[in-house]
């Protein structure tokens, strides 16, 4: 029984899976120069391989210089968001095959935030929008973690889908509102406000909803959809910041 | 012996007991960073959210007023080659057609306005450049405003 089997896996393996690919990298490093460039990598890879094994290719064996950042390199740890072929993905979730691997792949920083080294930037304006909106559960009557909060399954629901954020700013930096002077909130703040303003056993939606109520808030987005199209978890990031804009028109009148 | 007890509830009791107590508190976890003082104060009146929802309010009346305002224009008994100054002194003579035009202008004018009052903060990115646009869009509104709604009220059709 075993036979077939390994005959098939030989038989595919001798048919090659390699082909060549480019790697357009967007290099930067301010020791040496302060203007970015492209580089070209010829690589043979799998296109069944992700783009991020690319990366690991290059640093490993060709140019241990290359900077980028990725931890878990399966999706869950939002370090690798970056622009691949223009449009802002996750290396690690970013097949070769699916981008056109005839082309060159182009691979650059995610936009808005200031480039610190090759594909590194500095992530700290994201966060400081993230730590704004108090990203935590708030209670009146006790913080004590004495029992669990119970909660209905609709409930629940109701916020579902933003608590799948991996805060990997891959929404923040497609937002042209956000690339002008960084001082919207951005679309993945707004995200994990919405996760608590509209959690049940939350109590500080007011003060959140007043904070996002700024004038660099909910209301500077143009809902021009680059956030939902961005986002590497499938979060519908334009409806969630709808819905907390209509929560702001709907709690006054 | 059972480790766990269940209460009336079903809530167990929090399993392995906390390490902290009053003469032993847990480490203070660090507020939220605040923002400093270069970052600008927030504004807490709700002006953006009423320009919002003047747009999306006033967006909706401007459909009717403006298709409207087409159809008779340009479209309906004879088309554009009516229109001549006694097309004009004919329909201002009415008050509807009258409080409709100055709806139509003070909406269209305003809508109009704060949409590119957006597009200058979105686009503009010196504080001066914004400065500079927003002062000359501004002041080409309110003109315009002023003077179309002058001339509603005291068109005079027997002008010579
Ligand atoms: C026909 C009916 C109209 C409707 C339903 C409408 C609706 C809207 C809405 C909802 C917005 C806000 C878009 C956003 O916040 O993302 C908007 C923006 C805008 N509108 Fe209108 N509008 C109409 C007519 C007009 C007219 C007559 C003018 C010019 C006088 C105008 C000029 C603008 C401008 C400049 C913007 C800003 C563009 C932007 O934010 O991208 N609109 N319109």
């Amino acid at each position: 029984m075993a036979t077939p089997v390994l005959d098939k896996v030989e038989a595919e393996a001798a048919a090659s899976p390699y082909i060549t690919v480019t790697f357009r990298v967007r290099r930067f490093n301010p020791e040496v120069s302060g203007e970015a460039t492209w580089e070209d990598f010829q690589l043979e890879i799998d296109p069944k391989e992700r783009v991020l094994d690319g990366l690991h290719k290059i640093k490993w064996d060709v140019d241990g210089t290359l900077t980028f950042r990725r931890s878990c390199a399966h999706g869950i740890c939002g370090s690798d968001a970056m622009r691949i072929n223009g449009k802002n993905r996750l290396a690690c979730k970013t097949l070769i095959k699916d981008i056109n691997p005839e082309k060159p792949i182009t691979v650059e920083p995610i936009k808005g935030l200031t480039v610190l080294k090759d594909l590194v930037v500095d992530m700290e304006p994201f966060f400081q929008a993230y730590r704004d909106v108090m990203p935590f559960l708030i209670t009146k009557e006790t913080n004590e973690p004495t029992r669990e909060r119970l909660q209905s399954a609709e409930d629940r629901e109701r916020f579902d889908d933003t608590t799948k954020c991996i805060l990997c700013a891959a929404c923040t930096s497609s937002c042209p509102v956000f690339w002008n002077d960084g001082q919207y909130f951005g679309p993945a703040a707004i995200v994990n406000a919405h996760r608590f303003i509209f959690d049940s056993r939350d109590e500080a939606g007011e003060q959140r909803l007043e904070i996002l109520n700024d004038r660099d808030g909910v209301w500077r987005c143009r809902t021009t959809f680059n956030c939902t199209d961005a986002c590497p978890r499938g979060i519908e990031v334009t409806k969630a910041i709808q819905e907390v804009k209509r929560a702001l028109i709907t709690r006054r009148f | 012996m059972a480790t766990t007890e269940t209460t009336a509830s079903g809530i167990g009791p929090v399993e392995g007991g906390s390490v902290y107590n009053v003469d032993n508190p847990a480490p203070l976890i660090e507020a939220p960073r605040k923002r400093t003082k270069k970052t600008p104060r927030t504004t807490r009146g709700n002006f953006e959210m009423a320009a919002w929802l003047f747009m999306r309010l006033s967006g909706v009346l401007l459909v009717v007023l403006v298709i409207t305002h087409l159809l008779i224009q340009l479209v309906l008994d004879g088309g554009v080659s009516k229109i001549g100054f006694a097309f004009v002194a004919g329909r201002w003579a009415s008050p509807f057609w009258q409080v409709w035009d100055l709806l139509m202008l003070w909406l269209a004018m305003l809508h109009g306005a704060n949409g590119l009052r957006t597009v200058i903060n979105d686009y503009a990115e010196r504080a001066n450049t914004r400065l500079w646009l927003k002062g000359l869009l501004y002041t080409a509104t309110v003109f315009t405003i002023l003077l179309g709604t002058l001339v509603i009220f005291t068109f005079d059709p027997n002008i010579r």
